[in-house]
């Protein structure tokens, strides 16, 4: 299909450089023979294109808005997971530019956490839901900034290139998805520091969440949440997130393409 | 032309209609039209779908007019095909179908005018775009709880050329409940028509071959209980069915 090519296109090569296991349904660990371009087409890493952001799933996020959780027009605080979609138009890789749309004086970063599902992901439990991951990469969730969060048009968060997405990392180098550190930089100056301690929902209490109502395939990417506030980026600065041993992310934010 | 896409004898082919009730698949078999598995006619890319895009419907629902259309983005996974099965939760209250007109992207779309927007129309198809109120929340309306459930999206049975439905803008939409007329209306009421979408999401988004815009359904939604049969109809593009089913049969 012509998506899952447009997929490949937007920089997901970086994948193919990857040494790869996986389980199979058997429970044995397999490795890709040498770091080749077959992680492209073997499921469960590739990226399926289908990437779900959360919405006020990391403590500073709830904090930040205060008494007004309460009142009109949300009148309440969310009981299920707020989720949004970054369609495939978003995706971008590390390196490329994140354009600054002429209709905003800056944008925010949004640095987060992303597992990528391995298994058909539907009713998980906070036990099991771990297995179902094929691993994690880091996230950098755009938005123009907004400060309503009823009915946000989708402007402001499904622009082209908005979903810069970083290196597949496997789940087993990662120890604990619920203990990492997260640090944005502009222009290498530290501006953010988030850790995935503080989500509301761990990553297994989210999943098990999510796939209580819609189900998550092989190469879906769930990004856990991005802290309070997010770092604004002005046209001309770079963005650099780092998470303990997922790597970098890197992209310069601009008014051309390039 | 209509083509629909169905699982039979052991793999998914692209099949025509053959008569009134069976199928012709590529490779020339004919089978009944009720012995195969209807699956969503295009693999869907991005899905962005409409709310209150009708102003009847609007109005049904209390809304005030809108400078902007009020899209919202659903997932691949809530898609099914014809003849699927769409789950109510025990706990619900109201539970309702949305018959629209979903348009399919045949080429790629970036800053287009409305002018020249139908070039990027690939075809069309009848969309039903359940929606569960009961789990509406106030963040991220609608949230996908409430609208991208799985099985939530029916999308077929056929996907019709572009070429093959000249009128797209005056098509009449009707849902049938267990047989009984229960929404109706025509897309030369839609408030943001095909063209005016495709200007104003591809001013901001590049849309892409396969992405599929639903359009929004009019006035008419009633809730629908286990064992109901749904059925959408819209001009040129036939009749989507669906069952609505209880939680026992997915051992809840």
């Amino acid at each position: 299909m012509p998506w899952r090519l447009s997929c490949a296109a937007a920089g997901f090569e970086t994948l193919a450089t990857l040494k790869l296991t996986w389980s199979t349904p058997g429970g044995n660990m397999r490795t890709t023979a040498s770091p080749a371009g077959i992680a492209m087409q073997v499921a469960p890493y590739r990226l399926s294109g289908a990437v779900y952001g959360t919405l006020l799933n990391h403590r500073t996020a709830v904090e930040s808005l205060g008494d007004a959780i309460d009142k009109p027009p949300y009148k309440t605080a969310p009981r299920a997971p707020v989720l949004y979609i970054k369609p495939r138009n978003t995706l971008a890789a590390s390196g490329d530019a994140v354009l600054v749309p002429t209709d905003a004086d800056e944008l925010e970063a949004g640095g987060c956490l992303g597992v990528v599902i391995g298994r058909t992901a539907c009713r998980l439990t906070e036990a099991n839901a771990l297995d179902h991951m094929a691993g994690y990469l880091i996230v950098n969730d755009v938005s123009v900034p907004h400060a309503v969060y009823y009915r946000p048009s989708i402007r402001l968060k499904a622009r082209d290139g908005f979903c810069p997405l970083g290196a597949f990392t496997v789940r087993a180098k990662v120890k604990d998805p619920n203990a990492l550190t997260i640090r944005t930089y502009t222009d290498g100056v530290l501006v953010q520091t988030a850790a995935t301690a503080d989500l509301v929902r761990s990553v297994e209490r989210l999943l098990a969440d999510v796939t209580e109502f819609m189900t998550l395939a092989p190469g879906d990417v769930l990004a856990m949440g991005v802290a309070a506030p997010a770092p604004r980026v002005k046209a001309g600065q770079t963005v650099r997130i780092e998470i303990d041993g997922l790597g970098t992310l890197s992209n310069v934010f601009s008014r051309t393409p390039t | 032309m209509m083509r629909a896409r169905v699982a039979c004898r052991g793999a998914i082919h692209e099949a025509i209609p053959h008569g009134k009730h069976a199928l012709r698949l590529a490779d020339g078999r004919v089978v009944a039209e009720d012995s195969v598995v209807w699956l969503p006619p295009v693999e869907a890319g991005t899905l962005i779908a409409l709310g209150l895009n009708y102003a009847d419907h609007a109005r049904e629902l209390a809304f005030s007019s809108q400078e902007e259309p009020l899209v919202f983005l659903k997932g691949p996974g809530s898609l099914i095909g014809h003849r699927g099965e769409t789950r109510r939760p025990r706990d619900v209250t109201f539970m309702h179908y949305e018959c629209e007109l979903a348009v399919v992207i045949g080429r790629e779309a970036s800053n287009v005018a409305r002018t020249q927007a139908m070039q990027h129309v690939a075809g069309y198809c009848i969309a039903n775009d359940y929606a569960i109120r009961d789990y509406l929340e106030n963040w991220y309306r609608p949230n996908l709880r409430a609208k991208n459930r799985d099985g939530a999206t029916v999308l077929g049975p056929w996907f019709v050329d572009a070429e093959d439905v000249p009128s797209s803008n005056a098509l009449e939409l009707r849902t049938y409940v267990n047989g009984k007329l229960t929404q109706q209306g025509n897309t030369r009421d839609l408030i943001f028509d095909i063209p005016c979408l495709i200007e104003y999401l591809s001013s901001f988004m590049t849309l892409s071959a396969g992405d599929v815009i639903l359009t929004g359904t009019p006035e008419g939604v009633v809730n629908v209980m286990p064992g109901d049969e749904v059925v959408c109809e819209i001009d040129g593009l036939g009749r989507l069915v669906n069952t609505i089913v209880a939680d026992d049969v997915f051992g809840r």
